[in-house]
């Protein structure tokens, strides 16, 4: 643990750059260097993205760092263009044919690779590519935030207020974190360790929370407790009276938005001897969490659940993770009622982890319906002051996330976005065979070793810097001092299909 | 209690090599050669040695596999950045508009394997869509369909039953039934087979989906023109499927049926009897084309006692002469709804064709008020179909169905349905059914994407002017 210390203070929030694991970056462009080349050294010299390097002393120029490049952009809007400028007509660049085959129409290749560049550089560097919207033709794809020419106040960036209080019953433990969002439950076993510690200690460094998921409390989580949530799920696998003790916040797994009204599934071949021990478990057989908790079928059932906890650890807050059903708004009021200080909806198209893909596309409603639901549900009933309520399933960048809040959430636990920053090419062929070839949702021995934590952790803290400067950029833009004045304010946003 | 139902499934690899969605180009000529670890080596689906093998072995044009998991790693770690990827170009070439590419990768991965298609990383497609694909099934947070899990020990029944149910029992003075209750058929599986409208046809080819019909013991419904002796031992398996003007024909076909299928004409009634002359046992679905007066015409076929109806929709699952009309499901709504409204409902079966294509449609044909769907094309596709519309045209087909053993068609049938059966289990698993005739009409317990829009953003923005940029 001592390196761990010592990595510990190396990690800050201000950005550093963390390149590609791979030899080769993926970009949108290819840029092609033919034996025409003479090695003027020109093209080095007019790209300031650093496409073109010449070191001294070489007569070559190197390979052309082809993700760095603006391609149409700089054709149209550069006089550095390289290409038209190579006296020796070397140069030629047109679309990747690896950047067309990626993605899909809710995570377009242009946003896994803006993610990939924040990730590794902290920041949008380059901003050709499309980074808020997606493809996918409706929810938040439709959204847009509706920027006020002028603010109505004006604001610095050290003005602006991103904190998030999930406990707001008015009693119990005050647990405030910086940046409105946490980070969403994989399970030991269904990621590698160091995906898993990664993530935990980028949300040390943002104050905020990771989840432990189902699949019990690993002992290399053990120094981020107080910013780890356990989750207690249909399973209970791996529960127990001391992971509940550990930890400040601990949430029940109704449902999950990627398998609603679906139980877990841990394949066999990824129940290896390690996560059968910490599942306590038997190794190699595939293990099913049963839907829903057997133990609840009433609010009070529930309500048994949650005192329960709070007679193990008085001094955590208890979330209710649920899904999207048509009665969602009454299963958030139910929840509220019967004690949990935080009501996370997970709607249906998001999750990392392996789901039947009827049930992905089909069960249970998108959180774009499911968050104004709810929160005017509790406006009516009048206890939306008295709910932490979450949104997940479906949010990947910052935009999704403000308008997640002004449609009515106090914030959003993200997972995918985190999968992306250590490189998820979203294949989605996490489950079969040794899991993720990637080496980021498999445990394989020889797969889960391509990259260690700190690498994650740095990857995911500058995904986590990023997208907290453009949330202060967002309300400076706004005018508006704080996250939680956001909550709601749908007349900060507008539908391309509806507003005028 | 009873032994459970249960299509027993068995890996049934295809016979050609199914197109995939992405295809790996290398540039060999700018290859360094002298890797220790080349990344065609360290592929972990060892696609390069399953490539190079079959390259090998398939004499004559050259293929690719093209079963490609898109990983990347190859092309991220070559040492000369020779290694790229794209989209396969053929994949976009399959099936059309309506009948998606993804749609045949999946129907052939479930033909193969018989197993649910389950994949990580979120759901990966458009936000909603035409068709079926704007509308979502509930789920519940606390219900529990059974005590030991959707595929555990206890059942969730997945029968229906097709026929006419009485809406009262009467009784003699003796006490014994008044009435003779008219015949009911009982089918494990909400579905039948039936024949697409194109396809590289032989007697093996109906044989396959026949024997299929009889493993999943369900029926399929068949001209009985295309009946070769072969298909004698399935013949249980067959619904006829008639006009007024065959009958006399196909006297035998019909004899020994269970369930007939005969195409509507006006003189329906007359033909019903006649059948029902030749076997009195069988229960008579009569299929007319949808439209918009459908719910009329069903109101009309079960005044004069007709005990089931089929409505048809083109293969697109749209209505109208040119295919631009009404989806099923709209239609389906509204005829259910309106046989509900005339308190008629239950005294017919409905049967949905046309456009069910994946085991979701299935289950929201019957949300929307069928008892039962007819599933086609996609058993077609289980036989390899690439939809390319060549036996339309006369040409050859590129996969020879008409040359698939029979029996290895049907068991890619049977992977097929038994697929779709786990899945369905999965949506009343969700939604806490135990029976999919309550699935039946529950249109309450789905939700349309024009209700969500209208609730939700349309209330919020309607009207509300965008301000700013
Ligand atoms: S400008 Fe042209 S010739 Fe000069 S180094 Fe660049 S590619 Fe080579
Ligand atoms: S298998 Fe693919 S989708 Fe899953 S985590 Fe790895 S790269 Fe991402
Ligand atoms: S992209 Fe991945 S799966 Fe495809 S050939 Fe390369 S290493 Fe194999
Ligand atoms: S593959 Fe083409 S030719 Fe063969 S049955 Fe299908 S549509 Fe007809």
């Amino acid at each position: 643990m001592s390196t761990q210390a010592a990595i510990t203070a190396k990690i800050t929030r201000r950005p550093k750059a963390t390149v590609t694991r791979f030899r080769n970056a993926i970009g949108k462009y290819k840029v092609v260097r033919t034996d025409r080349c003479t090695g003027c050294g020109l093209c080095a010299k007019l790209c300031p993205h650093g496409v073109h390097v010449r070191y001294e002393g070489y007569s070559r120029t190197t390979r052309p760092k082809d993700h760095l490049c603006r391609g149409t952009w700089c054709k149209e809007n550069c006089d550095y263009y390289c290409i038209d400028k190579c006296p020796a007509g070397a140069l030629s660049m047109g679309l990747n044919p690896v950047y067309e085959s990626m993605g899909d129409p809710r995570w377009t290749p242009d946003m896994i690779l803006s993610t990939w560049d924040q990730a590794e550089n902290g920041r949008i560097t380059n901003e050709t590519l499309e980074p808020h919207l997606g493809a996918s033709g409706g929810g938040f794809d439709k959204l847009r935030l509706n920027f006020p020419k002028e603010p109505a106040l004006k604001l610095k960036p050290s003005e602006v207020d991103t904190h998030l209080s999930l406990n707001r019953r008015g009693s119990g433990p005050k647990v405030v974190i910086d940046v409105p969002w946490y980070g969403g439950g994989m399970s030991y076993g269904s990621v590698s360790p160091a995906t898993m510690v990664g993530k935990a200690h980028a949300c040390m460094v943002w104050n905020s929370f990771t989840c432990t998921g189902e699949g019990g409390y690993p002992p290399h989580l053990y120094p981020y407790d107080d910013h780890v949530i356990t989750q207690v799920a249909t399973g209970l696998f791996g529960v127990r009276e001391e992971t509940i003790q550990r930890v400040r916040i601990v949430e029940f797994k109704y449902a999950q938005g990627a398998k609603p009204g679906l139980g877990g599934h841990l394949l066999g071949d990824k129940n290896t001897p390690a996560v059968a021990r910490m599942r306590e478990a038997v190794a190699g057989t595939s293990l099913f969490s049963p839907f829903p908790f057997h133990s609840v079928y009433s609010i009070e059932d529930h309500k048994k659940h949650v005192d329960w906890v709070l007679a193990m650890n008085p001094k955590a807050l208890v979330s209710a993770k649920v899904s999207t059903p048509n009665d969602v708004d009454m299963v958030a009021v139910g929840s509220y009622y019967a004690g949990v200080h935080i009501v996370h909806l997970d709607g249906s198209y998001g999750g990392t982890g392996a789901a039947p893909d009827i049930a992905k596309k089909n069960i249970a409603m998108p959180i774009e319906y499911a968050i104004p639901k709810v929160h005017q549900f509790l406006v009516n009933e009048g206890i939306r002051d008295k709910v932490t309520l979450i949104a997940s399933g479906g949010l990947r960048n910052v935009h999704d996330l403000v308008k997640a809040i002004c449609l009515g959430a106090n914030g959003a636990v993200i997972g995918t976005a985190e999968m992306v920053a250590l490189e998820c090419i979203r294949c989605g062929a996490c489950e079969s065979g040794r899991g993720c070839a990637r080496g980021i949702a498999t445990t394989d021995p020889e797969l889960s070793l391509q990259f260690d934590y700190e690498w994650a952790a740095r990857r995911i803290t500058n995904l986590y810097s990023s997208w907290h400067a453009q949330l202060v950029d967002i309300l400076v833009r706004f005018g508006i001092r704080s996250v939680s004045e956001l909550v709601g304010r749908t007349d900060l946003l507008h539908h391309v299909d509806y507003s005028e | 209690m009873p032994k459970k139902y249960h299509i027993e499934a068995k890996a049934a690899a295809p016979r050609h090599t199914p197109i995939g969605r992405h295809g790996i180009v290398d540039f060999n000529e700018d290859c360094a050669g002298a890797c220790h670890h080349c990344v065609k080596k360290e592929c972990i689906y060892d696609i390069y040695r399953k490539e190079g093998i079959f390259t090998r072995e398939m004499p004559g044009e050259l293929h690719y596999l093209y079963s490609c998991m898109n990983c990347l790693r190859c092309v991220q770690n070559c040492t000369r950045a020779v290694v790229t990827r794209t989209v396969n170009p053929e994949f976009r070439w399959l099936g059309d508009a309506y009948w998606k590419p993804e749609m045949l990768l999946t129907t052939w991965y479930q033909a193969e394997t018989g197993k649910i298609p389950v994949s990580g990383a979120g759901y990966r497609g458009p936000f909603a869509g035409p068709g079926f694909d704007n509308m979502w099934t509930d789920m519940s947070e606390i219900v529990r369909p059974t005590r030991d899990g959707i595929h555990g020990r206890e059942y969730i029944s997945t029968s229906v039953d097709v026929g006419a149910k009485l809406t009262e029992l009467s009784f003699d003075e003796r006490g014994q039934l008044a009435v003779a209750p008219p015949p009911v058929l009982e089918l494990p599986v909400p579905f039948v087979l039936g024949i697409p409208h194109f396809g590289d046809w032989s007697p093996g080819a109906y044989e396959a989906f026949a024997r299929a019909a009889q493993a999943i013991r369900t029926l399929c419904v068949i001209d009985p023109g295309l009946v070769t002796p072969n298909l004698e031992p399935y013949r249980a398996a067959l619904a006829p499927a008639v006009s007024g003007a065959t009958i006399s024909r196909h006297r035998d076909a019909i004899a020994g049926a269970r369930l007939v299928q005969l195409e509507y004409d006006d003189a329906f009634a007359a033909n019903v009897a006649a059948i029902k002359l030749i076997a009195p046992g069988a229960v008579v679905t009569v299929r007319a084309p949808i439209d918009a007066d459908s719910h009329l015409l069903a109101e009309r076929l079960v005044a004069a006692g007709v005990e089931s109806i089929t409505f048809a929709a083109n293969h697109h699952g749209r209505s109208g002469a040119f295919g631009g009309g009404e989806f099923i499901k709209e239609s389906f709504r509204r005829i259910h709804a309106h046989l509900m409204a005339k308190g008629v409902r239950d005294t017919v079966t409905l049967i949905a064709s046309g456009g069910i294509a994946l085991a979701e449609h299935m289950a929201k044909a019957i949300i929307c008020g069928a008892d039962l769907v007819v599933v086609d094309i996609p058993f077609l596709i289980a036989l390899e179909c690439r939809m390319c519309m060549n036996c339309t045209l006369g040409r050859p087909c590129p996969v020879d169905v008409a040359g698939t053993p029979p029996e290895h068609g049907a068991r890619r049938i049977t992977n097929l349905a038994s697929a779709w059966h786990s899945q369905l289990l999965e949506v009343l698993g969700a939604m806490g059914l135990r029976e999919v005739r309550r699935l039946r009409g529950e249109y309450g317990r789905a939700m349309f994407q024009e209700d969500l829009e209208r609730e939700t953003f349309q209330a919020l923005f309607a009207g509300k002017r965008a301000k700013g940029q």
